[in-house]
């Protein structure tokens, strides 16, 4: 059983909202057991899409298969294949733990045996043993978020969605959520993701980004630094970032500029332009003082700037 | 299918274990309403406070007096010895009513001439102010044939009355406004808290986002009506019963007709009042609006155009019309007719059809709402 199956296959996605384009005709795959993640700034059409995709809105045109099941023809097939959690809390805050897992459980028909087993593994992941007599609204929010995680998928579906699961919740309980999502996929469930933190975009498998609601980049983190920024980028150390900045973006060689903390990054136009021609301009031309200029590998930051302002030139 | 429905049901009983606000609509709220209805509302008018204006001060005054206070529809509050007295105590409220006997009644009657006594009726209140009047006539009017019959006697003769009236009245003997009130107010209090609990219930979950995790579950929205609106049935049945256990003890009111047709004509109200809650849960977006649309649709309507209080036949045809948007107006003309009538479906069943047809408009209009929100 080595054939990768694809879990979901999207296909020209459209969704109108009046004569607003949210999603524009969108295409791609997500194999089985992958991280797939789903990046786009606020409003792009990430929950849009997702909503379509587990079949509580419906496409203007164009089809998804989820799980081997149409989202406009079967969609309460995909239902029976899928499990989601959204960056809402979608548990009773006015029940308790245990009142919650049994609800959803309940819900999706586990009972007797299977029904104490899966309890048994969403206390152990949301790490709430002993505790399941607690309000919900009582725990804090990374420890709810992993709750929610455990009750979305109590009924072990094929596929999982996470619609920003982790906004608003502090780094370390961001990782140990991660870990989980690390050992869903691992215990072979695809899971789709949404997120605008790029350093959870590492962690994917494959991942897209979408703006004003087109498909802008896919593949891999490794081949979205390589394939689509073929310029060199250079980051710049100098006594006055702002200053160095404006002037280095009048050049015609210079692409785009942007501020990294006390550092800039320019992607070159003209990959045969270096640092003696940064050190030129800033030093020789405006006395500003330049600690270093280094060539470096494009960060996903980079990418989706990159990406984002050639889209925004594309559109106007 | 039973156990997704029996999940839901039982989730929603815990919230509402915890849910005091919910708690206090639920089971305080029908309790508060049939205290202010069954007592302080109330149409009979007995006790009504006079004051004497007597200028003549003979026997006569004195025994139709008594005639009026033997009832105990009148109280003398005071006599009083001038006209501008009579101004002040009706101005201030002190009476409602002042009789006024002329200095010249005893000497006149002995005369056999007519009198004329003067009542003067505070008719701010014009219902109040007709009953006045209405039982002044009849107690006049019996003092009067006394005289007649005793003037007679004198002269050698009885009295001859061709025509006596003898009014029976059936089903409330008493003409006790209470009788008439219960079965309104049992369905102005199912519709309520039917209506208030289900629509509250349903937007509390689109507020919250709880919704969207029932959405992509395999849950049928037919599952999730059932077990959302299941609890809130079996509430408005305890509040129902309530209120007729309330009505036997505090105001001796019996179920005459078939309990069984009590519970079935329940049902479908409940059917038709739930109908309106989702809809309601459909259209609001916040439990505020749910709340409020949810109280101007079953409160007001049931409160003044479901014949609950004033009857429909008195309202200008539109307004009769008009009558017809509660469904509350049809389930009281069925549970006055098995309560205090005790007569079969063949008395109300168009009125249970109605009710059907309600609910059956409402849960579509809702699944429209729902449909173009998914498609939208």
């Amino acid at each position: 059983m080595d054939i990768q199956m694809n879990s979901i296959e999207v296909k020209d996605l459209t969704k109108q909202f009046g004569s607003f384009t949210a999603v524009d005709k969108v295409s791609f795959t997500v194999k089985q057991g992958e991280i797939f993640g789903f990046l786009g700034a606020n409003g792009a059409g990430k929950s849009t899409t997702i909503r379509m995709l587990i079949g509580i809105l419906e496409p203007t045109s164009g089809d998804a298969l989820v799980g081997g099941y149409s989202i406009m023809k079967q969609p309460d097939k995909v239902k029976t294949q899928i499990g989601y959690m959204s960056q809402k809390f979608s548990l009773y805050n006015d029940l308790t733990v245990e009142e919650n897992i049994r609800f959803f459980a309940g819900v999706y028909g586990l009972t007797g045996k299977k029904y104490e087993e899966r309890k048994k593994w969403v206390l152990k992941v949301a790490n709430l043993e002993g505790k399941e007599k607690l309000l919900t609204n009582s725990l804090p929010g990374g420890i709810k978020q992993r709750l929610a995680l455990g009750t979305a998928v109590i009924h072990e579906p094929k596929i999982v969605f996470l619609d920003e699961p982790t906004s608003g919740v502090d780094p370390v309980s961001r990782r140990n959520f991660w870990d989980l999502i690390n050992d869903l996929s691992a215990g072979g469930t695809t899971v789709l993701v949404t997120t605008h933190y790029l350093d959870e975009a590492e962690f994917c498998n494959d991942i897209i980004l979408i703006n004003a609601g087109r498909l802008i980049a896919q593949g891999n983190a490794k081949a979205l630094k390589t394939n689509y920024i073929k310029n060199t980028i250079l980051e710049i150390e100098s006594d006055r970032v702002v200053d160095s900045m404006g002037i280095l973006e009048k050049e015609d060689w210079v692409g785009e500029t942007s501020i990294f903390g006390n550092s800039i990054h320019i992607i070159l136009n003209d990959n045969a332009k270096g640092e003696a021609d940064v050190r030129d301009i800033l030093t020789t031309k405006n006395s500003i003082n330049v600690h270093r200029v280094d060539k470096i590998v494009p960060t996903l930051e980079d990418v989706f700037i990159h990406l984002l302002e050639k889209d925004k030139t594309n559109v106007s | 299918m039973f156990h997704r429905i029996y999940a839901i049901a039982k989730k929603e009983f815990r919230q509402l274990k915890r849910d005091t606000r919910m708690l206090f609509i639920v089971f305080f709220f029908p309790v508060v309403l049939l205290a202010i209805f069954g007592y302080a509302i109330n149409f009979d008018v007995k006790h009504i406070k006079v004051a004497v204006y007597d200028q003549d001060k003979s026997d006569y005054t004195r025994e139709y007096l008594n005639g009026l206070v033997s009832s105990e529809y009148f109280d003398i509050v005071t006599h009083i010895d001038s006209d501008d007295e009579i101004k002040r105590l009706l101005d201030e409220k002190i009476v409602q009513a002042v009789i006024v006997f002329p200095n010249d009644l005893s000497r006149r009657l002995n005369n056999n001439e007519e009198v004329k006594v003067q009542y003067l009726v505070d008719g701010v209140d014009g219902n109040t102010a007709n009953v006045i009047v209405n039982y002044v006539n009849a107690a006049t009017y019996s003092y009067s044939l006394k005289l007649t019959k005793e003037y007679l006697a004198v002269k050698g003769k009885e009295i001859y009355v061709p025509i006596n009236l003898e009014p029976r009245f059936w089903f409330n003997p008493e003409l006790e406004s209470t009788k008439f009130l219960i079965p309104g107010l049992m369905g102005m209090i199912l519709i309520i808290t039917a209506v208030i609990s289900v629509s509250l219930s349903i937007v509390r979950e689109k507020e919250r986002g709880t919704i969207e995790q029932i959405n992509v579950s395999p849950l049928s929205s037919l599952e999730l009506i059932i077990g959302k609106t299941a609890p809130y049935i079996m509430i408005s049945l305890i509040n129902a019963a309530i209120v007729l256990l309330a009505g036997y003890l505090l105001f001796g009111i019996v179920i005459k007709g078939d309990i069984f047709l009590l519970l079935f004509s329940t049902l479908i109200f409940l059917f038709a009042a739930l109908g309106l809650g989702i809809f309601i849960s459909s259209i609001a977006d916040s439990q505020q609006v749910a709340f409020q649309a949810a109280n101007v649709t079953s409160l007001l309507p049931s409160l003044i155009l479901s014949g609950f209080i004033f009857p429909i036949e008195s309202m200008p045809a539109v307004i009769q019309w008009v009558t017809n948007i509660t469904p509350a107006k049809f389930y009281i003309v069925s549970l006055r007719a098995i309560l205090l009538r005790g007569v079969g479906i063949s008395a109300f069943w168009e009125q249970l059809i109605y009710l059907m047809i309600f609910g059956v408009i409402f849960i579509s209009l809702a699944a429209l709402v729902d449909r173009k929100a998914k498609a939208a």
